[in-house]
């Protein structure tokens, strides 16, 4: 167990020095770029394993968060001249305050009709940013949102120093979710996800907890959408649509819902894949697709939970996953 | 006055198209518990195969209308093998990624074969007819009769003959179904053909009135789901119901309120509802 944990850390260890030294020994700018834009879908998914993954509430209005957030940022420092630093915090807690609101209305409801709720909320939220020309620019989108304003000495003009500064935010999320996951909350929402029921006879306030997680999944979902819109600098209507939430699905159920690397192995891998493989563009979603049902169908718990279930059964303990996913 | 009538019309035009597409859905939702995201997509496959086969193999309206029934009610039992059967003991949010799984891949299969241009179908049927002083094209009124024949027809079909009220007892009970020797697997595949033979059917009453393209399945599933949740997932009566009401509410929405909002209104619609009544408004008992 202490051999196990020690390989872990060293593994970390590696991989933080690896991510750190991206940009010196990345072949080319593009390569940069492409990394930034899965690390920050990364931290959007973050968001849905919490509410997906632990909580087993397969919520639908995540790219609506994701859109909200990148609309609302990049509306608040082009329009009103507002500094980047000021912005993420006021987009991530609006994007919180309105998922609070949306899961008042959406926890009342179980199954199959929370679900469907939420993606019509989703739907709703992407039909008033294309519609809202006066706004959100319509169709056309928001462009020339500037970029991530300078923090004291630090400045982000470049893309590597955008890269460190994305990473920084990534490594935060995965910090926090570690914590949340391995605190009595996160056992709570493990609970609560397992049998309601039963969580609700030990005396846990479901609706409370579920708030909380769908809570801290839109302020990480919104963060998200506030990077997407400084790092890119234009967005469309396109980033709020539902389709952006079935491709988090798939980086989540890919890399292994209800596991802490799960979201950053499944987005690196299929976002990472999809954009260096552009001739793959025109067929990537019928590969999707396909690869959702088979996924479904012979790994339920991604890349991240086949392993861990293999070195569980080699070393005859379970690691940190418990029982069947939702 | 006339305006109104006009719009009436449109909408039970539209309420139409609506029913028969939320009547699949809520048969395959009675009888597997499967939101089946990926029927609103046959509807669109149903489309392009009418398309094709009146502008390519010269097929008349109403044979193309038929052989789009037939061929989507294959590729539904195929679906159904394929993506549903191997997931029935699983839980519920894998079958519903299973469902987005299967939409996407038919979305993305249409555009990589067909392109993502807007086709609109030959219109046989044009012709304005005047009914007391309200001008409504043939295809219209093709639509609103042919609606409801097919819902007469699955009506006895489902009460009338062995399989119908097979279908029926299974809906209620799926183990009683199995214990008094229903073969609840046939049922299933039949299920899901009878409910993409109608999603086709539906789209090829539409095709000459709406554009084909192929994400027009991606809106009109979601007020499918609006007008089943409203209705009651597994009702056909709330479908139909359902069907119309949401038909005519868009309809005067966009005449009287705003166009550029009217695919908006049914989502709020089903958002105040499930916000008031969280189970639904017809919902028999909880789930």
């Amino acid at each position: 167990m202490v051999k196990k944990n020690v390989i872990l850390k060293a593994g970390c260890f590696v991989l933080l020095i690896i991510a750190l030294a991206v940009p010196y020994i990345s072949p080319s700018p593009y390569f940069i770029q492409v990394i930034s834009m899965s690390f920050i879908f990364a931290i959007a998914v973050y968001g849905l394993n919490l509410i997906e993954g632990y909580m087993g509430q397969l919520s639908l209005v995540q790219a609506g968060f994701f859109g909200i957030g990148a609309y609302m940022s990049g509306l608040l420092t082009l329009k009103l001249k507002m500094s980047f630093w000021l912005a993420l915090p006021i987009t991530s807690l609006a994007t919180t305050f309105l998922a609070l609101l949306i899961g008042l209305i959406s926890f009342r409801t179980r199954g199959h009709y929370f679900v469907i709720l939420t993606l019509c909320i989703g739907v709703v939220i992407n039909l008033v940013i294309e519609k809202w020309e006066g706004l959100t620019g319509g169709v056309g989108g928001v462009i020339g949102i500037p970029k991530p304003s300078p923090l004291g000495p630090l400045s982000f003009d470049t893309i590597d120093k955008q890269y460190y500064l994305i990473l920084a935010f990534l490594l935060l999320t995965i910090y926090v979710m570690y914590r949340i996951i391995n605190s009595l909350v996160g056992r709570t929402f493990i609970s609560i996800r397992n049998s309601e029921e039963l969580a609700a006879t030990l005396g846990i306030n479901v609706m409370y907890n579920k708030l909380l997680a769908f809570g801290v999944s839109a302020f990480f979902t919104g963060m998200a959408g506030a990077l997407y819109a400084a790092f890119i600098r234009f967005i469309g209507p396109d980033i709020s649509s539902p389709i952006l939430t079935f491709e988090f699905l798939l980086y989540l159920l890919v890399g292994g819902q209800a596991t802490i690397a799960g979201p950053l192995v499944g987005t690196l891998l299929i976002s990472g894949l999809t954009e260096s493989l552009q001739f793959l563009k025109e067929y990537r979603l019928i590969l999707f697709g396909a690869l959702l049902v088979l996924i479904v169908k012979f790994f339920p718990w991604g890349i991240v939970g086949f392993v861990q279930l293999l070195t569980a059964r080699n070393c005859k303990i379970l690691t940190g996953k418990e029982g069947v996913s939702s | 006055m006339d305006l109104f009538v006009q719009q009436l019309v449109n909408g039970l035009t539209l309420g139409s198209i609506y029913c028969l597409v939320a009547l699949g859905l809520t048969l395959i939702y009675g009888i597997m518990e499967v939101p089946n995201f990926a029927h609103g997509h046959l509807y669109m496959i149903g489309a392009y195969v009418t398309l094709f086969s009146m502008t390519l193999y010269g097929l008349n309206y109403w044979l193309s209308s038929i052989l789009a029934g037939i061929v989507l009610g294959i590729v539904g039992v195929l679906m159904e093998r394929i993506v549903f059967h191997p997931l029935r003991h699983a839980p519920s949010s894998n079958k519903f990624i299973a469902a987005i799984g299967a939409m996407m891949f038919l979305e993305a299969l249409a555009r990589v074969l067909w392109g993502s241009d807007f086709r609109s179908m030959p219109a046989v049927y044009d012709q304005v007819v005047l009914i007391g002083g309200i001008r409504v094209t043939e295809q219209r009124i093709i639509v609103i009769v042919s609606a409801i024949l097919l819902m007469l027809a699955l009506n006895l079909f489902l009460k009338k003959t062995i399989i119908g009220s097979s279908i029926e007892a299974t809906a209620q009970n799926r183990e009683g179904a199995g214990q008094v020797g229903i073969d609840v697997n046939s049922v299933a595949m039949i299920t899901f053909g009878i409910a993409s033979f109608l999603a086709a059917v539906a789209a090829a009453l539409a095709g000459p009135i709406f554009l084909v393209f192929p994400s027009m399945g991606a809106l009109i599933i979601m007020k499918a789901f609006v007008i089943i949740v409203v209705g009651g997932m597994g009702s056909i009566p709330g479908a139909i119901l359902g069907g119309y009401i949401l038909g005519v509410t868009e309809s005067m929405g966009a005449t009287y309120v705003s166009t550029d909002y009217k695919d908006i209104v049914a989502f709020l619609v089903l958002i105040l509802i499930l916000a008031v009544k969280p189970t639904g408004l017809f919902a028999e008992g909880k789930r």
